[in-house]
């Protein structure tokens, strides 16, 4: 780690709050709904997730952040807040630069070939087109999707889901970040690729200037990270070195 | 980390985050900057837009070719219709009628789905907006744009019934381009202002067809407006009339068909047609990015 620490990612008392349409049933849903729309008052008829609660940590260059805690206590979301995706309810997150989120899954299309889908994934992430056209070989080998035969120039859909998956991490591992977010994104294909996504993350890792890793295999988080973040019901529980957080965590979930 | 000494302590996050330089995640960026991003994603809203249109008919067996049979089919019940069934063919030949009807079809879908893709732009692809960061409005031009591929593909049945009609090639037909420019504009526009309030309420997706189908019957699809309304007050047809998508809807028949000649068309039609489409197509990229760091939301 560099002598000075300088700060990439500032949350400052951040909370995410998730609206939920139509998630309320009984009697008069509705008309409440209705009139919410009509009123534009407070949202009654929504029921309202709060996902992370008064979040604060900062984080430095250089950093390798892991972020653990039970499922669904807020660990992609807070992700997501950092990348900007998701508007904070109050509190703020500061960044150096646009933190991006591995992961392209969404932009990608099934009725169109992997050939197409490179491209297009490639542009979603904001890829310039020359650097897609440079790397696109590198990324269809990466895949290995045609190492038994031309399977490239088929729509996705024809795609085994290990096939799909390999392809998807090759695509959103293909891009240089700042602050690198990987969400579990390390337990796809099978164990040959698994090395070699696991390889292409440490080679991010040297390039991006921080990462964070949302993992529930607290063995890949000892491996890469130095710090850990432990969120429970959307609270920051712990925030220290990875061996005295994990510790913690182990005696918590009662390994 | 945080036990280590350093000058920073005691600083507040947002001092410490201007000392930095670092800038407020996901906050909106600044009208001129915003633009200068989509200028820069411009090659994702096309790759997006095709890669929309392609994968429609992928897995149908004629393929793309649908591509042109499903405007051709449209053309055929609709003549069935209102040129057989239900004569509203008044006060035309039917050399000038066909074309009329299937122009007005084509032009007006062209809204019409314009509309509907624009409401379900950021409500229907959630996921993407909460995956990757890109300017938001990249997704509602990117479907308007691809409903323009699709008017394209309709031009050629257009083109072929025109013909078969006896309305042959000529120089008017140049037209087209800046009607079509406009009514993209103006479509475009639509499709933002829909996308951020479907964002927002997405029930709108069930309430814009009948929404969209009044519309349409208000605007002389199927029929000449001046005639239908003349035993009615003047201005009545006149407000039909200025309504963009009659303007559009007359722009493209008087360029395209022989005996549809410019006393069909209201007074300043063209400033009228430029005047829609600039307010709408402004207006409507200011309202969408004013709630830019909100989109993703629920």
């Amino acid at each position: 780690m560099a002598d000075a620490l300088i700060p990439t990612v500032i949350a400052d008392e951040l909370h995410i709050v998730y609206r939920v349409n139509g998630a309320k049933t009984g009697k008069g849903s509705a008309t409440a709904a209705l009139s919410r729309i009509i009123k534009r008052g407070e949202e009654r008829g929504v029921r309202k997730v709060h996902a992370v609660r008064g979040v604060s940590f900062t984080a430095y260059r250089g950093e390798a952040i892991g972020l653990i805690g039970s499922n669904g206590s807020g660990k992609s979301t807070l992700l997501r807040a950092i990348a900007g995706l998701l508007p904070a309810e109050k509190g703020k997150v500061y960044t150096d630069g646009q933190p991006s989120l591995l992961g392209v899954n969404a932009a990608l299309m099934n009725d169109l070939t992997g050939e197409r889908n490179v491209i297009l994934g490639g542009l979603a992430m904001g890829m310039p087109r020359e650097q897609i056209r440079e790397r696109y070989q590198e990324i269809v080998d990466f895949s290995g999707i045609n190492e038994k035969g031309d399977f490239i120039t088929l729509p996705m859909r024809t795609y085994s889901s290990g096939m799909a998956a390999r392809l998807r991490f090759s695509i959103a591992a293909a891009k240089d970040h700042d602050v690198l977010m990987i969400d579990e994104a390390l337990a796809t294909g099978d164990r040959a690729f698994q090395k070699r996504s696991e390889a292409r993350i440490r080679e991010l890792r040297k390039e991006a200037g921080t990462v964070f890793l949302v993992s529930h295999n607290n063995k890949s988080i000892r491996d890469t990270c130095d710090r850990v973040l432990w969120l429970e019901r959307g609270e920051l529980r712990m925030d220290g070195p990875t061996e005295e957080v994990l510790k913690e965590y182990e005696k918590f979930t009662g390994k | 980390m945080s036990d280590r000494p350093s000058p920073d302590d005691g600083l507040t996050a947002a001092e410490l985050a201007a000392k930095y330089g670092l800038a407020v995640s996901g906050a909106r960026p600044g009208l001129v900057e915003y633009v200068r991003q989509m200028w820069g994603r411009r090659h994702f809203i096309l790759a997006f837009s095709q890669a929309k249109l392609t994968a429609q008919y992928s897995q149908a067996k004629l393929g793309q070719l649908w591509q042109v049979a499903t405007p051709l089919l449209n053309a055929l019940v609709y003549f069935l219709i209102f040129g057989l069934i239900l004569n509203a063919d008044r006060g035309m030949s039917r050399e000038v009628y066909i074309p009329f009807l299937v122009t007005g079809v084509f032009v007006f879908t062209f809204t019409q789905s314009s509309v509907m893709a624009g409401v379900r732009a950021i409500s229907g692809n959630l996921g993407l907006v909460r995956a990757l960061h890109f300017p938001r409005a990249s997704l509602p031009i990117s479907f308007a744009l691809q409903q323009l591929q699709q008017l394209l593909f309709s031009m050629i049945v257009l083109f072929c019934v025109a013909v078969g009609f006896g309305s042959y090639p000529r120089l008017s037909w140049l037209l087209i381009v800046p009607v079509l420019v406009l009514q993209f504009l103006f479509n475009t526009g639509l499709a933002l202002v829909f996308a951020r309030m479907g964002a927002k309420t997405p029930d709108l997706a069930q309430l814009m067809p009948f929404v969209m189908r009044t519309w349409m019957y208000a605007s002389g699809v199927m029929f000449s407006i001046p005639v239908m309304l003349e035993k009615h007050p003047a201005w009545i047809a006149d407000i039909l009339q200025w309504n963009p998508a009659a303007i559009y809807m007359d722009l493209m028949r008087f360029a395209l068909i022989d005996g549809y000649g410019s006393e069909n068309l209201p007074p300043h039609v063209w400033a009228v047609a430029a005047g829609w489409a600039a307010l709408v197509a402004f207006g409507g990229f200011v309202y969408f990015w004013k709630a830019e760091e909100r989109y993703g939301r629920g």
